[in-house]
């Protein structure tokens, strides 16, 4: 599978703090990517520079082989769900889908499956600011899938969901895998990971601290879980 | 693009009704200020004075405010294959567009309905200008700082400064070295403030200016001619542009 994204010496500080340190890592297409670590070890600075919202001081994001700091052009190729997702409160659910496809410019080719599966459309009149947080998240998943994207990043996808959407989703996830396409997700649940993830990048102190297969993971260890793999690797 | 984030923005903007009042009570003051007094001459220095000082503060605090509270708006189209020039601008022109309009309707038509001449007019065009570079200030108060009550402190103390401490400044530089001839110095002080800028323009259009002395006619010699007008017109428009450029910059480089 073609490499999507490259990121090479990513250095980041907010003030005197040094949340990114020299971070290189690649990706490839094809996978579910599980990016995992403690609190304040990155992963979101991480992937908010990916996503261009946060400009790192120095290091390269290549995105298909070209440099993509300060640029934006890109993005048509990724979609993104945020950990909490927040629109204009005044906007109804299919004015923001209007909306994002005026501005993304593209009107065809849309993938609506999630707006299906979570049955959206019904809900379609409804302002934003009256939405509960799990149909909020739902908007964010069918935003993120919405544009056909060669890069799905989901920064906590299931937090809120009630399970029978976390399955919906978990299902879409695996879909878009087999598309060739990579899926970036941050997640604490470890569960969620072992079922949908097959490889785990574990960062540190914003440091990669190790990029493995699950299998390989499990098979390193011994251990069948992978919670219980990972307290084993870190504390080898 | 600027332009169709521009138009969501309005389409935002107008269904709250912070802006409706906003229109109603400078309709209000205006047609009463009208009504009240026949000389429509006194009605227009009375408007005068009201709107130097409520038009850059509605201006200043409504667009920080609004900024901020769009804040996870700005987020979202971050995310998305757009410019962050463009998203800037976009707001810039969204927001000011639907504060004109307030303006257009609260003043502009009263003027035009009462006292429709030259000075209207000029009236109409510094308080429009005057807006556009309270605007600007916002967008750079907003953009320098990270949080809202930050934000909305900043905007409030710039307006502060304007409206009433500048003045006070000035009249102690006037106290301090009142022994020398000050006039020229006066008019390069008065281009550091747009509210005065926008003062001395409408008072000269109202040919009070012989109330106000030697200076005065010195004024009237200098902004009351063809160079001195356009003089203060640039200086209204740099008021708009520089803060906006300075804006632009923070915020490219800015983390969200």
């Amino acid at each position: 599978m073609e490499e999507l994204i490259k990121i090479s010496n990513l250095k980041k500080s907010f003030g005197k703090l040094n949340v990114l340190k020299g971070l290189n890592c690649s990706f490839n297409g094809g996978r579910v990517v599980s990016i995992l670590g403690p609190n304040a070890s990155g992963k979101t600075t991480l992937i908010k520079s990916i996503l261009g919202m946060v400009i790192p001081d120095s290091g390269e994001i290549f995105f298909k082989g070209s440099p993509v700091v300060n640029t934006y052009q890109y993005k048509e190729n990724i979609g993104y769900m945020p950990q909490i997702g927040r629109y204009p409160d005044h906007m109804q659910i299919g004015q923001l889908l209007k909306m994002m496809q005026d501005i993304r410019k593209k009107h065809s080719g849309l993938d609506e499956s999630l707006i299906a599966a979570f049955q959206l459309q019904s809900m379609f009149n409804k302002a934003m600011h009256t939405l509960s947080g799990g149909t909020r998240q739902k908007v964010s998943a069918a935003l993120a899938c919405l544009f056909n994207p060669d890069v799905l990043i989901l920064d906590e996808p299931t937090a809120g969901l009630d399970p029978l959407a976390a399955e919906i989703l978990k299902e879409k996830i695996q879909e878009q895998k087999a598309k060739g396409k990579l899926i970036l997700i941050t997640s604490h649940i470890m569960s969620e990971v072992d079922e949908i993830a097959d490889e785990v990048m574990y960062l540190f102190e914003g440091q990669v601290k190790f990029f493995m297969p699950l299998s390989q993971i499990k098979s390193s260890t011994g251990e069948e879980k992978l919670g219980k793999a990972l307290t084993k690797i870190l504390a080898s | 693009m600027m332009f169709k984030i521009a138009k969501y923005i309005i389409f935002d903007i107008l269904k709250s009704k912070v802006l409706l009042a906003y229109t109603l009570l400078l309709a209000i003051i205006c047609t009463s200020i009208f009504m009240a007094d026949a000389d429509v001459t006194k009605g227009l220095v009375s408007i005068t004075t009201v709107m130097l000082i409520i038009v850059p503060l509605v201006s200043i605090v409504y667009a920080t405010t609004y900024y901020f509270n769009a804040y996870e708006f700005t987020e979202l189209l971050v995310s998305q294959p757009i410019s962050r020039l463009h998203i800037l601008m976009g707001k810039y022109i969204g927001i000011s567009t639907s504060i004109l309009l307030a303006f257009v309707l609260g003043v502009c038509v009263p003027i035009a309905v009462f006292a429709f001449s030259t000075t209207g007019l000029t009236m109409m065009a510094t308080g429009a200008l005057l807006t556009l570079s309270f605007i600007s200030l916002a967008f750079w108060a907003s953009t320098i700082t990270r949080d809202k009550a930050k934000g909305i402190g900043l905007a409030l103390m710039i307006w502060f400064y304007f409206a009433i401490i500048f003045d006070g400044l000035v009249l102690l530089f006037l106290f301090l070295f009142g022994d020398y001839p000050l006039e020229k110095a006066m008019i390069a002080i008065i281009s550091l403030n747009p509210i005065d800028l926008a003062r001395i323009l409408i008072l000269l259009q109202l040919d009070i200016s012989a109330l106000m002395g030697y200076t005065g006619a010195l004024y009237q010699q200098f902004f009351g001619s063809g160079l001195g007008i356009a003089f203060s017109l640039i200086l209204q428009l740099l008021w708009i542009v520089i803060p906006m450029i300075l804006a632009l910059k923070i915020f490219k480089k800015k983390d969200l």
